[in-house]
């Protein structure tokens, strides 16, 4: 009754103003029956998709001014520690959960592919114009700490048209417990056999070798790269943009050299998602395909089985499958990948099993 | 009781007198306030000593005194070490001691020792003062927006040209030890070069005649006479500016590029113990925290001996140049 009260007074209003933007009514229309009372939603976890769900949070939540989203950016780990804490709502993480954490998750946890995006390693490199070439070798080997200068000639052969400086080479890394970290190490542990047996492993955070800044979130390595000359790190491909700083060619399996951008990220997702486990938990530590980026990961948002409040479930439900499907839309303005259709799926099929 | 001897000047009606009762409640009072406070404040440098102590107990336990030697922080392995950020405490404070030393008491010498008129003097020394007054994050963001920009040609030649000097080893990228140590040459400046003033201007005038009278130069009289009979306040004046370089976190956590590695290089980043600490405690874990509060405990250890040092020297110091006089 309140709702059906409530969704006409809605369009009476909506008619009386008579201006209803397009997109608005779109955004509206799916979850208007939801929303029947103020509802305030907290979630926290990674840096690398947040400015995409803040983005989505507040495209939904001007669509439905009586839902509160609330999402803190804090880090992967910060992000699944509080899930398992059962102090939030939802998590987000870069790095899906393993079995045992699954296990702990009060109320069972569900996975939902949420974005996805590309991992670049941005440098600052002052009066080198041109892009920098790395091959596998080569920067597995800067991350290892082995090439220490710029103008070595390993870096040199590969970008004959650069005349690179003699600087030091300095890494710029997370501070915090990130999932880029994971994506990164887990991609340098695939493609390096010394990274594998002797390097420093695979995870959220590791004790980085070489000569290597640490610092907070995608924000903090990409600005502590821009005020830096000499230095190499990774951020995701969005944080990397909107500074404007340049993003090295990477070589992919193939051995091809690939630009990170939107369309090189989406081969990667075509040439490798065909086929998806049920829990959704993909990774892509060396993914094939001539023209796929290398470096590429989704991130997951983090929901529980079930939840006590079911006004609580079905609104976040209706936001989640809303993101699942318009709220793709608006990734490749921020810099993310779509999921790919059959990934969507499965994921809306997820959400829509949580009760 | 003792009131009756004054009982005579009572009665005389002058307008001294003898205490009344208010006064000696009054006298008690404040003498109890007194002891109050002191007894306080010894009690809360035990407390926090015994809390941090308490709280760094289960990471000493686990961790001993390899602890102090490895330079591993791995959060996820639960390997931790901080020899790197006690070499770079130790680095950055000594670096900022010697070039803040040097201009804080050549700066002294200039406000004392005549080379200005005195109301001049008095300006120039506010002005040093007013650096104290600027807060360690204004240190910081200066740091980062003008010192670092206008060290990193002259940093990148040095490393082009002499990179065989292990101090210049690597080219500066942004952050290091090299501007680090300069912002804190200059925030311990104010403290070095005031107290230095003190410590010169109390050397009484007659001495400096007396110098003057044996045919001794200007530079003479103040680098034998001035100096060696200031010098137990002016070496007060820095182990406080070394005291203060070691606990400098703000500007710290924002120079000196939170690298855990130990080089010699001047323009490579480093940690210190107090970066360290500020930057990792919003988001430590509870094991984290423990081996934190370890780093803690040590930082004021190393405080604490500087200090004591410090105070042992100064004692020293003064005995020998009493026995001299």
């Amino acid at each position: 009754m309140a709702t059906r009260f409530l969704l006409a007074a809605a369009i009476a209003t909506l008619g009386f103003i008579g201006l209803i933007p397009a997109v608005q009514a779109q955004t509206a229309a799916p979850t208007a029956t939801v929303a029947s009372g103020p509802v305030a939603l907290r979630g926290a976890g990674a840096t690398f998709p947040a400015p995409l769900y803040q983005k989505w949070i507040d495209v939904y939540t001007k669509a439905n001014p009586t839902l509160a989203i609330e999402y803190k950016v804090v880090g992967s780990g910060e992000g699944v520690k509080r899930f398992l804490e059962n102090s939030v709502d939802f998590g987000a993480s870069d790095a899906a959960l393993s079995d045992e954490q699954i296990a702990k998750a009060p109320g069972g946890a569900t996975l939902v592919p949420a974005t996805a995006g590309a991992i670049v390693l941005a440098y600052n490199l002052p009066d080198v114009k041109g892009v920098l070439k790395l091959s596998r070798e080569v920067y597995a080997d800067i991350f290892l700490g082995k090439i220490r200068n710029w103008n070595d000639p390993k870096i040199q052969v590969l970008n004959p048209d650069i005349k690179l400086p003699n600087l030091t080479i300095t890494l710029v890394a997370r501070q915090d417990s990130s999932g880029a970290t994971y994506a990164m190490t887990n991609h340098l542990s695939a493609i390096s056999a010394a990274w594998r047996n002797q390097g420093p492993g695979v995870g959220k955070v590791i004790d980085w070798p070489g000569i290597s800044m640490v610092a907070p979130g995608n924000e903090g390595v990409a600005g502590r790269i821009k005020r830096s000359w000499g230095s190499i790190g990774y951020v995701e491909y969005g944080f990397a943009k909107r500074l404007g700083l340049p993003m090295a060619h990477l070589e992919n399996k193939a051995g091809v050299f690939v630009e990170p951008n939107l369309n090189s990220g989406q081969a990667t997702l075509a040439a490798n998602v065909s086929q998806i486990p049920g829990n959704l938990r993909v990774f892509l530590p060396d993914p094939d395909g001539e023209n796929s980026y290398p470096i590429v990961t989704f991130t997951w948002l983090l929901l529980y089985d079930r939840y006590p409040n079911p006004q609580k479930s079905a609104t976040l439900k209706g936001f989640v499958n809303w993101a699942l499907s318009d709220g793709q839309g608006y990734s490749i303005d921020q810099g993310y990948i779509p999921l790919p259709e059959n990934v969507a799926t499965l994921a809306r099929a997820a959400v829509n099993r949580v009760q | 009781m003792a009131s009756h001897h004054f009982d005579h000047v009572d009665r005389s009606g002058s307008v001294s007198g003898p205490p009344s009762a208010g006064d000696y409640v009054f006298d008690r009072g404040f003498r109890g306030v007194a002891w109050l406070s002191a007894v306080f404040i010894l009690a809360l440098v035990v407390y926090i000593v015994i809390e941090i102590g308490g709280k760094a107990l289960p990471a000493f336990s686990e961790y001993g005194f390899g602890f102090l030697t490895s330079t591993t922080w791995n959060v996820q392995t639960g390997q931790f070490g901080i020899l790197p950020e006690i070499w770079g405490t130790l680095y950055s404070s000594l670096l900022a001691l010697i070039i803040g030393g040097v201009f804080g008491v050549a700066i002294a010498i200039f406000l004392t020792q005549d080379f200005l008129h005195g109301h001049l003097a008095a300006v120039f020394r506010t002005i040093i003062e007013l650096l104290a007054a600027i807060p360690s994050v204004v240190y910081g963001l200066w740091g980062i927006y003008v010192l670092i920009p206008l060290l990193r040609p002259v940093a990148n030649w040095l490393h082009g040209e002499f990179g065989f000097v292990p101090f210049f080893g690597t080219s500066l990228s942004g952050p290091g030890l090299g501007p680090a140590a300069l912002v804190l040459a200059i925030m311990i400046l104010p403290t070095v070069a005031s107290i230095s003033v003190d410590a010169l201007h109390q050397v009484p005038y007659k001495v400096k005649e007396a110098a003057y009278g044996m045919g001794t130069t200007r530079w003479e009289a103040i680098l034998k006479v001035m100096l060696p009979t200031a010098g137990s306040g002016i070496l007060a004046a820095l182990v406080l500016g070394f005291g203060r370089a070691l606990g400098e976190t703000m500007a710290l956590a924002m120079l000196i590029g939170n690298s855990n590695q130990i080089s010699l290089s001047l323009f490579s980043p480093a940690n210190t113990l107090a970066a360290l600490l500020a930057s990792s405690f919003p988001e430590a874990g509870p094991v984290e925290v423990r081996a934190l509060m370890y780093a803690a405990l040590v930082l004021l250890a190393i405080t604490l001996i500087v200090n004591a040092i410090g105070l042992a020297v100064m004692k020293f110091a003064t005995r020998k140049f009493e026995a001299e006089r």
